[in-house]
């Protein structure tokens, strides 16, 4: 085993299984058990990163989620996960990880020239220098951005990987599995709750697992093996490892992100799942996070929290250094010093900021009390730790500074809760002297915080707050209580910190004290800031960006607010906090995503005869969820030929579409033509059974939303159509005035469109077509004349016929029920054989109805179109009320030069027309122009064998003739065009009548 | 994501219901008298109040009923959830 700094024995790793992995290309190897983390120190690799902004070299900080410095790219260059934490990424064979944010290697990067430059990038450098000229940020925008930064996004799709999400429920969410974890989750579940139970780790135990703990008088490990053999066990308990709770949401909904236990990308098995679980209580019990202590050059490779370098020894049997300086202002870091002793790490000191003895004594040992360390020496590597003797006040220095040599500095600045979850669910912080630390100030009704979440450090009382939090918990959810024996363990509470938000810098020392180290952001910036007048915490963090990395600040938080205090002499609790927010760590896209990328983003529509499509090899295109047929290339042809051909074939001789998209709503009762009243803008009391009409809707603010046929099929009975993409939209609108504002209507609707295959047939052959069709309805002009329908058999099954026409050719239109679809399409092809008939596509539509003028919802009827700007104000009805019409006397919709739809030519007659384009007087393509309107339509015309479009023109109908330009700047192109009528066929609508 | 309980079809996930506005906007029940002010306060002006709120949401993605549920915009709480009034407009 070629690991010099794994230990002969001990840790919780399988060591007699090697597992191979690279880092940055070069080839190492780990143990199974190991994270990332402790496998590349295990290597004496201590070197893994590139800070944010000063390119400083960084090394392993933590053992936790907390880590500011460790961030890899996880996997092959080109579908990697950039910004992974080291200490959190689980070592399996094959792994491949780099690092980030250098350039070209880790060891030489470029950019680490800032570094030095750093007096003159301080805290709001970018927004001093770079606004002015304002309209250059946008250039150097792109420069500050690719210097400064953390990984990059992967642009390849990593097809292996998928994503799931799932739903749960239960009565005690308990978060952490470690002392008061388990113990909360013991007992609820032994009162027969449904408990689930998350921890971020792999393993189980939480802090137990650092430090050797003594629990009943044996190993801590014989407990936590007992304590989850129970909750294994136990039907009612659902043990979630690897499981980061990462947000609280409303009405107790936790998100959780589950990671795939082995940790290899090549299980079938998702990546990650996405837990929602609404629970009735929550026991937070996510333990505490070390904080750095501040002193110059502390982001040096071999600074370490010395609870994580015993971590490394206790989990992983790695050795983090040969010679560790112990520096800290609590009696944590005793304990570390302590194992790493034991461990074979010479200690060269413990240096403790406080006067007073710690608890814990440790033989042979040098210890320097009233002291710190003020700086670290070294570049990538520690090479040393210098030390001062602090003055009472513990801003001054007295003394000369000594330098002790070493590789490790083991940095324990006191533990701050893990309270974010607390806070998510709106819990408010207080400062808590004693401990130097925020913890939760009051009682949520539905999550309790527990032991070292709560601020409590005492071993014996975490196991006593988790089994009472469990009892309350289960109570609440109506269970009876239950009884259970903590374990007997050590119950001595600590000598009390002083508290040390950064050291003084020694005399003649320079170097940078990093608050933040994922942000670069420094003791200077805070007080910068406080002088630049930034007093508050929240203005304090967005100026400097303190605790705006992925890792939210999780080691920076309360040192860099202390710091703010002192700056301006207030009190912690008048500083106050941040607010923390959901996600606790970051939690991957893809997990959000979950099943739904690529086609499963959105469900798919396909129509009764989408089989008939595609043996007709149509191309399709998606409308809303539809997909709809865009054109037939028969033999290959591109769009505009196989679209103008099924153009032609509809003017001259019969074509067949497929309209079942159009939303269709059943309407019945004694009311449904008052219904259609309200909400059509012309009247529907005159319409005879039998028979069709056109209808439109408007907004109540007057402007068009809707369009439609409206057939009555019996006194009480109508069917009314809508656009493909309004279908929903306009069933909704009449559920809210049915159900809300006209209760009183007798009248029931339902959507029908799932039920009906609809397909209209056009073209002057279209009769002679339908009556080649077996059946018994007469298609005959007397007897089913222009918005006429007709009941009866048609091809063998029970159809109803609409005479009704959208590309102002002779039409019908033939609803069977679904099923029946494809069999009538057969019999329409095979009437229809003899005039060529065509199935033609949307693109052919949109020419035909461009053609004939027709506006439609979302192109000229934009939201801003009122029915008189269609041209279509004489529908409006002035004998009723009617959804909007109360809105038409308003001024703006009467004004003069509103913009009218009117047709366009080119007065070049092969001139192509700019989609999009506006439409300006001036023949000049240089701003500033006045807009007097735009195309809305453009459409290449067969029968006028030229282009034409349509355009919303100010005062248009009053300017047919004129000729004014279509500009389109982003082409560059500027057309001179003539505006015409919008209806370049057969403007007396001879074609469909005949 | 809310919790919302459908009067007809019980507690049901946010995602099966749709926004529909303030509950006591009302269109005015004889639309063509109403003034211009009135009109323009139907039409346009919402009210943003801090705390409880009676809203509308229709349970689109189940029975498409609307219903009048109460709202605390502050801290999400749901207060009450009830059938819409069938009171006439006034």
């Amino acid at each position: 085993m070629s690991q010099p700094f794994r230990i002969a024995a001990g840790g919780r790793i399988e060591r007699d299984r090697t597992l191979s992995f690279t880092f940055d290309g070069r080839a190492l190897t780990g143990c199974a058990g190991d994270t990332l983390a402790s496998a590349l120190l295990a290597n004496g690799v201590h070197l893994v990163g590139r800070s944010f902004k000063y390119h400083r070299p960084r090394g392993i900080y933590s053992a936790g989620p907390e880590e500011p410095n460790a961030m890899v790219a996880l996997g092959p260059t080109d579908t990697h996960t950039p910004n992974l934490r080291a200490t959190e990424i689980e070592l399996f064979d094959g792994l491949q990880a780099h690092s980030q944010n250098r350039w070209p290697s880790l060891a030489r990067d470029v950019r680490a020239v800032v570094d030095r430059a750093a007096p003159l990038v301080p805290a709001g450098f970018y927004y001093k220098t770079f606004m002015w000229p304002a309209d250059r940020w946008m250039t150097y925008e792109k420069h500050i951005r690719h210097a400064a930064g953390l990984g990059l996004a992967s642009t390849g799709v990593d097809a292996a990987a998928t994503y799931d999400r799932r739903f749960a429920h239960c009565d005690v969410l308990v978060v952490g599995g470690g002392a008061a974890g388990l113990t909360a989750a013991l007992t609820a579940a032994r009162a027969g709750a449904r408990v689930i139970v998350a921890d971020e780790r792999p393993t189980w135990g939480g802090s137990l697992t650092a430090a050797p703990t003594t629990l009943d008088g044996a190993d801590s490990r014989l407990w936590i093996a007992s304590t989850l053999a129970e909750l294994t066990e136990r039907d009612n308990v659902t043990l979630l490892p690897r499981a980061s709770v990462f947000g609280r949401y409303d009405q107790d909904l936790y998100g959780i992100a589950v990671r795939r236990p082995d940790g290899s990308p090549n299980d079938a098995a998702p990546r990650e799942t996405l837990w929602l679980v609404r629970t009735q209580r929550a026991v937070v019990a996510a333990g505490a996070i070390e904080r750095p202590l501040v002193f110059a050059n502390n982001d040096r490779p071999g600074v370490m929290l010395a609870g994580a370098a015993q971590a490394y020894l206790n989990r992983y049997a790695v050795m983090p250094g040969r010679r560790a300086v112990i520096a800290t202002n609590n009696d944590s870091a005793y304990a570390a010093a302590r194992d790493l002793q034991a461990a074979g790490v010479d200690i060269a000191a413990i240096v403790d900021a406080r006067v007073e003895p710690a608890r814990i004594t440790i033989d042979g040992v040098r210890h320097i009390p009233g002291s710190a360390v003020v700086a670290a020496r070294g570049h990538s590597r520690v090479t040393g730790a210098a030390v001062a003797h602090l003055g009472s006040d513990g801003k001054s220095l007295d003394g000369a500074v000594e330098i002790i040599d070493c590789d490790l500095i083991c940095a324990s600045g006191g533990w701050s809760p893990t309270v974010h979850l607390y806070s998510h669910a709106g819990g408010k912080l207080r400062y808590d002297s004693d401990i130097a630390a925020l913890v939760p100030r009051d009682e949520l009704a539905t999550l309790s915080v527990v032991g070292a979440a709560a601020g409590q450090f005492v071993l014996d009382r975490c196991f006593a707050a988790g089994a009472a939090a469990g009892r309350q918990a289960v109570a609440a959810c109506g269970y009876g209580a239950t009884v259970i024996d903590v374990p007997v363990c050590d119950g001595q509470a600590a000598t009390p910190p002083r508290p040390l938000w950064h050291l003084p810098l020694a005399r003649g020392h320079k170097g940078k004290r990093f608050v933040d180290l994922q942000a670069d952001v420094t003791v200077d910036d805070v007080e910068l800031a406080a002088r630049e007048g930034y007093r508050s915490v929240e203005h304090l963090k967005r100026y400097t960006t303190l605790g705006m990395g992925t890792d939210q600040g999780k080691t920076s938080n309360i040192n860099g607010l202390a710091i703010l205090a002192e700056t301006l002499n207030d009190p912690i609790d008048a500083v106050g906090t941040t607010t923390f927010r959901p996600p606790y760590t970051p939690v991957t896209l893809g997990t959000f995503a979950g099943r739904e990328t690529g086609k499963h983003f959105a469900p798919i529509r396909r129509t009764p005869l989408h089989d008939r499509h595609e043996q007709a090899g149509a191309v399709f295109a998606p409308a809303g969820l539809w997909l709809r047929p865009h054109y037939y290339p028969r033999g290959g042809v591109d769009v505009q030929t196989a679209s103008r051909r099924e153009a032609t074939a509809v003017r001259r001789s019969v074509g067949l579409v497929d309209v079942s998209t159009l939303g269709r709503i059943d309407i019945q009762g004694t009311d449904a033509a008052e219904l259609l009243n309200r909400l059509y803008v012309n009247g529907w009391s005159t319409l005879a059974i039998g028979r069709v009409r056109y209808g439109l809707m408007l907004r109540e603010d007057g402007m068009v939303s809707d369009d439609g046929t409206t057939a009555r099929l019996a006194a009480d009975h109508y069917i009314m159509t809508t656009t493909t993409a309004n279908a929903g939209a306009v069933m909704t609108h009449i559920e809210h005035y049915l159900q809300l504002v006209w209760p009183d209507l007798d009248v029931r609707v339902a959507s029908i469109t799932d039920q009906w295959a609809v397909i209209a047939v056009a073209g002057p052959n279209s009769r002679a077509t339908l009556q080649r069709v077996a059946g018994d309805i007469d298609f005959t002009n007397e007897s089913l004349p222009f918005m006429g329908l007709a009941q009866g058999t048609f091809a063998g099954v029970p159809a109803t016929v609409f005479r009704i026409s959208f590309s102002g050719e002779l039409a019908y239109e033939v609803a069977v029920p679904a099923d029946y679809g494809p069999a009538v399409w057969d019999a329409l092809m095979a009437a229809g054989e003899s005039f060529d008939i065509t199935p033609y596509g949307t693109e052919a539509l949109g020419i035909l109805r461009v053609e004939k003028g027709h506006f439609v919802i979302g192109a000229e009827a934009d939201g801003r179109a009122t029915a008189d700007d269609l041209g279509l104000g004489r529908m409006q009805s002035t004998k009723k009320d009617f959804v909007g019409r109360r809105s038409l006397g308003r001024p703006a919709l009467t004004a003069p030069n509103r913009k009218q739809l009117v047709g366009l030519r080119p007065v070049d007659a092969a001139a192509a027309i700019p989609a999009g384009a506006q439409i300006v007087e001036k023949p000049s393509l240089i701003g500033p122009v006045e807009m007097i309107g735009h195309v809305t339509s453009t459409a290449f015309s067969p029968e006028r064998e030229g282009f034409i479009a349509l355009a919303m023109i100010a005062n248009g109908r009053a300017r047919v003739g004129d000729q004014v330009f279509a500009s389109s700047p982003l082409t560059d192109t500027l057309v001179q065009m003539t505006i015409t009528n919008h209806v370049f066929i057969d403007p007396n609508g001879e074609r469909l009548r005949a | 994501m809310l919790l919302i309980p459908c009067p007809w079809c019980g507690p049901r996930a946010q995602i099966e219901f749709t926004y529909g506005g303030d509950a006591d906007v009302r269109r005015p029940k004889d639309a063509m008298a109403a003034t211009g002010a009135a009109w323009h306060d139907y039409v346009y002006l919402r009210d943003n109040p801090r705390g409880s709120h009676d809203e509308i949401w229709q349970h689109s993605a189940g029975c498409r009923r609307w219903l009048r549920l109460t709202r605390d915009t502050l801290t999400h709480a749901i207060i009450d959830s009830a059938p819409p009034t069938k009171e006439p407009p006034s």
